[in-house]
């Protein structure tokens, strides 16, 4: 069975992801605005206003209510969708932790964008890469229609009985936020088809008016070790289940990335550029044009940071020569970028080849052509023995 | 991994009974204070025990009493009272009674 052909527009990724919320019908809405993605609330509420949206909107005081609102709601059985960015994501930190401890199913948009301590209104990863310990799923996209996409996924994932963890979607503030592209948005009978097996799935447990059930409570000793535990495999499951949606979102919209990574030329390829979210567009394109000049290269696209895909990972890039990753935010401790950071303690199944860790696209500074072009030769001459530089700031050497 | 460990929880969350397992510490043991109740004041309106925070308030059909086992002796039931019927004395009172 096929979905029908969905109605083509040409819309920013804010308003995108509004519609990707919209379409798996929520019960609860409750977000409070911060650039780059107040137009998510804004849409939102003009499709509630307009009828198309029957959901609970919640105005809220701020993200760390917006966030408690849907957590509580979502372990009262609700479908909820919140989003945020930067200071409102660092706003909610405890509450995401709550979120996740609970078990809440919650689906949220993360518009990426810089952090506090430097007031830069602009994009970088650094907000996800700061709540990658909350126990969160993280997925970051490349594009608008792939928001969209991913959206609808993310609550066959974030619900399904054998995961029930929230799901953050990652995407590009200011890039993706106000980029309009042509995105198809599905028949909305198409998505509630694709979520109906969640309704054939055992009930999870929800608060219940006049039975004094608890959740989250009283995690001493034991109590919390099991409840941690659980959480835990509950990630390690995400995995493969973020592979089978993928691929079962292809087969019916005729749409699918890769799951938990994209590989892009690897099979041949004797290096590999690590790359995630908008910057891996323009990743693919210099692959093209390296490729026209005979060097063996491919691209990985990091679509799951939370759970870290380590056997898919590990799959994609045994028997390579060298890899470079392209970070687009900062470890604080480490020299490395976090992505390759993460990324080296595979090496031992990898197989001790240089890893070059670059720093890039910091700050609405693009990650542009002639820098991945410089990512590739470098890692090309890496790969033949050629000393090499560990980390680069690509910015700071122009 | 060998899973010695027999689940406390049916759930994948730490969910449980309020009525039983959510008083599972004994935080009785803390009190320098205890409520104790006018039952003429008392009109069973239950704002003493809505807002206990280890919801120890036992519903005693006309009115409530705190289950002393957990009760650590905050004294909030006492300040939402609104009609003073909960006084807070001193465990040094009690002390005959062991």
């Amino acid at each position: 069975m096929k979905a029908k052909k969905g109605q083509v527009r040409v819309i920013t990724g804010n308003a995108v992801a509004a519609y990707g919320a919209m379409v798996c019908r929520p019960e609860v809405v409750a977000i409070y605005p911060i650039t780059p993605q107040s137009e998510i609330a804004e849409q939102l509420a003009t499709f509630h206003a307009g009828g198309i949206l029957d959901a609970e909107m919640v105005e809220v005081e701020g993200e760390n209510s917006s966030m408690n609102v849907v957590c509580a709601a979502s372990i009262a059985g609700a479908r909820t969708f919140t989003a945020s960015s930067s200071y409102g994501l660092v706003f909610m930190y405890d509450a995401l932790q709550e979120a996740s401890g609970f078990r809440a199913p919650v689906v949220m948009v993360n518009a990426n964008r810089e952090t506090p301590g430097i007031h830069a209104v602009s994009s970088g990863q650094q907000d996800m890469i700061s709540a990658r310990d909350t126990g969160w799923v993280q997925i970051i996209v490349e594009n608008d229609q792939e928001i969209l996409d991913q959206i609808i996924m993310a609550f066959r994932l974030a619900e399904d009985y054998d995961i029930q963890l929230p799901v953050m979607v990652n995407y590009d503030g200011f890039y993706l936020s106000y980029l309009a592209e042509a995105v198809e948005i599905p028949v909305i009978e198409d998505v509630d088809n694709f979520l109906e097996p969640l309704k054939h799935q055992p009930e999870r447990q929800k608060l219940v008016p006049g039975v004094s059930m608890g959740c989250g409570t009283h995690g001493m000793e034991m109590g919390y070790v099991e409840a941690r535990y659980k959480h835990c495999q509950a990630l390690e499951r995400v995995k493969n289940k973020v592979d089978e949606i993928d691929k079962e979102f292809g087969e019916y919209f005729g749409r699918s990335y890769g799951g938990q990574i994209e590989e892009y030329q690897t099979k041949d390829a004797e290096i590999v550029v690590l790359a995630s979210g908008s910057a891996a567009g323009t990743v693919r394109t210099v692959v093209d044009a390296k490729r026209a000049e005979g060097v063996k290269v491919g691209m990985v696209k990091l679509r799951l940071f939370r759970p870290f895909p380590a056997e898919r990972l590990i799959d994609a890039l045994k028997g390579k020569k060298a890899v470079g990753v392209i970070d687009r935010s900062l470890c604080f401790g480490w020299k490395y970028g976090p992505i390759c950071m993460e990324l080296k303690t595979l090496a031992v199944n990898i197989g001790s080849i240089p890893i070059l860790s670059y720093i890039d696209g910091l700050a609405n500074l693009d990650v542009n052509v002639p820098h991945i072009e410089r990512v590739i030769d470098e890692v090309n001459a890496a790969a033949q023995g050629k000393p090499y530089q560990e980390v680069t700031w690509i910015p700071m050497e122009e | 991994m060998v899973i010695k460990h027999k689940n406390i929880f049916k759930t994948e969350s730490a969910w449980s009974n309020a009525d039983d397992l959510l008083l599972c510490l004994d935080t009785g043991s803390w009190r320098t204070e205890r409520p104790v109740l006018d039952k003429e004041k008392c009109n069973y309106c239950g704002l003493c025990a809505l807002f206990c925070p280890p919801q120890c308030m036992k519903d005693m059909g006309d009115h409530f009493l705190p289950d002393l086992a957990y009760c650590k002796g905050c004294g909030i039931c006492a300040q939402e009272c609104p009609r003073d019927a909960i006084a807070m004395v001193s465990e040094g009172e009690f002390a005959d009674e062991g």
